[in-house]
């Protein structure tokens, strides 16, 4: 044991933590379990090509075959940790086994509409997603970006107005991302300019933007509705084929366009920042601005540029809220996603792929409570309205071990004279 | 092709960094700028490469004047620079590096095939091995030196900037650093060598200018004399060599046992040292930067969280102790950055000099400051220590290095100490000043008291050391006396017993 580094203690601690539970979820969801009746879970949502309907299960059998399905992950992570490897694959098979379990053990006697499930689940994840990869544009050039929620609210504000005015949602799609990008604005002349404290900046334009929409939300939008407030949405395209595809293809692929977009933008970001001359550049500014200025890369135009890219991202975010999914915007609509956005690009580590399983994540959680509010189970909501929260601090604190904030992250540039 | 520099003149608020200096380097010429620190030699050179502009005077190459206000503009006119602190990103791999600026796409897809086969070419040609796929934090100094020596090949530098390269290498890197100077002069590239280092100069410079207080004072061949060269440098006549009586020594003051000291990420900094100071005696620490001295004098401070093994004085066990009682125990501690770690900038002189003793009587009467104690106290250390300051009521901040070293160093020689460790007790210090650091170490040998000297620099070791401990990788590779050669304690230096 006192041989092994830091990083591997984790992995043990990681792995034994794992354990325990199995054996904790055995006890309580299999041996002691008093639940007689069968779950259902539903399959089928819309017009897919059916492979299963639905799946009876008596809840403790059901319990006993995902713990087993845990303890697969668990042998996974002891062959993950032997071969010196990171416990990524491992910790979601015995995450997927637990949460299965789970819902085995609670759920006994009802419908569990899966398909649903994680359609919601992704649906939630969408602006998360977005303001993630606004939180990773601005911090891997080395700016803290703290106002990611007051970039999508503004965009879901303007989105909403444009798309009821014109009555046309690809109009308020189009004004999305300049509403992102005058927020962004804001950060970048006053972290990159003026050098005000990062945190600080962020969070007064949050504030402010709060402040604004709800201002104009109870002045003008609830007086005169019908001309302000009642913009159409996106309906869903659905992909040939590909939509045609069991359980993840109408997830994936009966989405609105906005979401698309999504895809596109987060491979287009994965791809360029590692594999691009702008990623290559925008990394080295947000890691040692002062070796970029020497070979005469102009550091705070590249930072001021990804900050206003992410206004841009964080923007098309935004619109989700109002044209993605109900058409109208209300007061704080955003409830915190950019909070969450951010806590979830900490959890993917920086990175682009990190942060969308982060958000998955998160989505995943905040869906499973209110899908087991809905079917009524005799956990207290409030406490299920917790657990995504809860689930956030443990994922930030513990299970993603130590992370690396790109070194020159929040400190302003500035070649000392000159 | 020749770089010629006419009338530079660089203020900052009422400081003349450099005062029209005129300097001329040609083709193929090795040009040494000797200087002490602070002398504005590291000001002259950023504005050549463009990291600062000067207020007044020109910068001609190949006899047309020249208008270089970015780094790009310099290194699109040929002049490279390799920085003191490596301007390389840690994470990034030695290719990463070398391309940043200079990128090459294939559709929008960054390529590094053919900056890799450039790296290698160039390595292979000076005759060193550097893999370009290699990150930067897990090469040695010597290493990553030697891939901004590239970088700037690869940009075609015809006047290659040297800032004080030799300051983090090893006797043997430097040595090697010398040859490939040479042959990148055979091969036609102008150099301009900046240094304080007078061994050095004279080994491979063609032309020596010597800068002093932003001005040039004066310019030298290399088969000038070390002391004529020192003499330039400082302005009055320097001694070289202190003269260093033996001491007595006397009974074990410091015993340390089985230290190993492990960084936040669990990695072992220091491997089980063991050591002994006795009273009378200057032990050093040599060894290059980042070899686990800074982190083993911070553990003897009780400044290191991860410490196992032990650390006695006069017997009395430390380990465990606060940085508190392990100061009152009878510890003076000279730490690294006395900008950082030794004095707080906006306090005054005064309030520096009790940052210790502040809460005990008779400078604190029930829990009140007494400000007649105080200032009596730092007037007398004031002169006793010459510091030079209008007042005791300026700020830290205000003073130049040579004197916040001396409120230090007259803060912690005050108190009752057994055991002085002072980490690189000169490190930017002017000769000056240098020169009243190493009486004062020798005055607390000489009366008694154990030090602990943890220095990088092989002459302020020889000069005032009575044994050396080399440490390497975090381990000590052996003790030696004080009169061992240079060329050994190079070797093992470098890791070689």
């Amino acid at each position: 044991m006192s041989n092994l580094t830091a990083q591997q203690l984790r992995q043990v601690r990681g792995l034994i933590t794992m354990g325990v539970i199995t054996i904790f979820a055995f006890y309580a969801f299999y041996f002691n379990s008093d639940k007689t009746e069968s779950i259902t879970f539903g399959f089928i949502v819309g017009n897919e090509w059916v492979l299963l309907k639905e799946w009876v299960v008596a809840s403790k059998t059901g319990a006993g075959i995902f713990l087993i399905c845990s303890m697969f992950g668990l042998l996974i992570g002891y062959l993950e940790f032997k071969a010196k490897r990171t416990l990524t694959f491992s910790s979601l098979i015995f995450g997927f086994g637990f949460v299965m379990s789970f819902l085995c053990w609670a759920a006994s006697g009802k419908f569990i509409p899966f398909t649903g499930l994680l359609q919601g689940s992704l649906m939630l994840s969408i602006p998360l997603i977005f303001g993630s990869m606004s939180g990773l544009l601005c911090e891997k050039s080395g700016v803290i970006n703290i106002a990611i929620e007051g970039q999508l609210l503004a965009a879901a504000f303007v989105s909403g107005i444009v798309a009821s005015l014109t009555q046309n949602s690809i109009w308020g799609l189009v004004a999305a991302p300049f509403a992102g990008a005058l927020i962004s604005l804001l950060l970048a002349i006053f972290a990159i300019k003026y050098a005000v404290d990062q945190v600080i900046i962020g969070f007064v334009i949050n504030v402010l933007v709060i402040g604004f929409t709800g201002f104009i939300y109870s002045e003008l939008l609830v007086e005169y509705e019908e001309k302000w407030n009642s913009g159409p949405s996106f309906s869903s395209i659905e992909i040939p084929l590909l939509s045609k595809i069991p359980i993840i293809g109408p997830v994936l692929f009966n989405q609105t366009i906005i979401v698309y977009l999504m895809y596109v933008i987060v491979i287009v970001i994965q791809i360029a920042l590692f594999k691009s001359k702008w990623g290559l550049r925008t990394r080295a500014v947000g890691e040692m601005p002062v070796a970029a200025d020497s070979v005469g890369i102009n550091v705070n135009r590249l930072r001021f540029f990804n900050v206003m890219l992410a206004g841009f991202v964080a923007g098309i975010g935004g619109a989700y809220f109002t044209i993605g999914s109900v058409g109208s915007f209300t007061k704080q609509m955003t409830a915190g996603a950019g909070f969450i956005a951010l806590a979830g690009l900490i959890f993917g580590k920086w990175s682009p792929r990190g942060a969308v399983i982060a958000a998955l994540f998160f989505g995943f959680a905040d869906n499973l409570q209110s899908t087991l509010t809905i079917i009524g189970l005799a956990i207290p909501s409030e406490f299920m309205l917790m657990v995504p929260y809860v689930a956030t601090i443990i994922a930030v604190s513990g299970v993603v071990g130590r992370v690396r904030a790109p070194a020159a992250d929040g400190i302003p540039y500035s070649r000392g004279n000159k | 092709m020749s770089l010629e520099l006419k009338g530079i003149t660089k203020k900052f608020g009422s400081l003349i960094a450099n005062d029209s200096i005129n300097l001329k380097v040609a083709k193929g010429e090795i040009h040494a700028i000797l200087g002490e620190n602070g002398a504005g030699k590291s000001t002259l050179m950023n504005v050549v490469y463009g990291l600062t502009q000067a207020d007044s005077g020109s910068i001609w190459v190949d006899g047309s004047e020249v208008k270089i206000s970015e780094p790009s503009d310099a290194l699109n006119f040929g002049i490279g620079m390799v920085h003191q602190h490596f301007m390389l990103v840690p994470v990034f791999t030695v290719a990463e590096n070398i391309v940043l600026g200079h990128e090459v796409s294939k559709r929008g897809i960054l390529s590094l095939a053919e900056a890799r086969m450039k790296i290698e070419q160039i390595a292979a040609e000076f005759k060193f091995e550097v893999n370009p796929d290699e990150l930067i934090e897990n090469l040695p100094v010597g290493v990553q030196q030697r891939v901004e020596i590239i970088r700037a090949l690869m940009y075609d530098a015809k006047v290659l900037i040297l800032d004080e390269p030799t300051a983090v290498l090893t006797p043997q890197e430097t040595n090697e650093l010398l040859n490939i100077m040479r042959t990148l002069k055979s091969k036609g590239t102008s150099i301009i060598f900046i240094t304080h280092k007078l061994r050095e100069v004279k080994e491979v410079a063609d032309q020596i200018t010597i800068i002093r207080l932003g001005k040039v004072v004066g310019s030298a061949k290399p088969n000038a004399s070390e002391e004529e060269l020192a003499n330039l440098m400082v302005g009055r006549p320097v001694d070289l060599t202190p003269n260093v009586a033996k001491s007595k020594m006397g009974e074990i003051t410091l015993k340390i046992s089985n230290l190993s000291v492990s960084n936040q990420t669990g990695r072992t900094i220091v491997n089980n040292i063991s050591l002994e100071v006795k009273a009378g005696e200057i032990l050093a620490i040599a060894g290059v930067q980042g070899n686990g001295q800074s982190e083993l004098v911070r553990a003897i401070m009780n400044l290191e969280e991860n410490i196992t093994g032990s650390i006695q004085l006069l017997g009395e066990e430390l380990v465990g102790k606060s940085v508190h009682q392990t100061i009152h125990s009878g510890v003076a501690y000279i730490p690294e950055s006395r900008e950082l770690d030794g004095l707080v900038g906006t306090f005054s002189i005064a309030e520096n000099l009790v940052l210790d003793t502040h809460g005990l009587a008779p400078f604190s009467r029930a829990g009140q400051l007494s400000a007649s104690k105080i200032s009596d106290t730092a007037t007398k250390l004031k002169t006793e220590f010459d510091i030079r300051a209008q007042s005791i009521y300026d700020t830290a901040n205000s003073l130049s290095g040579g004197n916040k070293q001396k409120v230090v160093l007259a803060r912690e020689l005050s108190r009752q100490v057994r055991l002085v460790v002072a980490c690189q007790p000169t490190r930017g210090l002017d000769v000056g000043s240098i020169e009243f650091v190493h009486e004062r170490l020798l005055v607390e040998r000489n009366s008694g008291r154990a030090v602990l000297l943890m220095s990088t620099e092989l002459d302020e070791v020889a000069a005032l050391a009575d044994r050396i401990a080399v440490i390497y990788r975090g381990e000590i590779l052996g003790i030696v006396d004080a009169n061992v050669s240079r060329e050994k304690l190079g070797l093992m230096m470098a890791g070689i017993r």
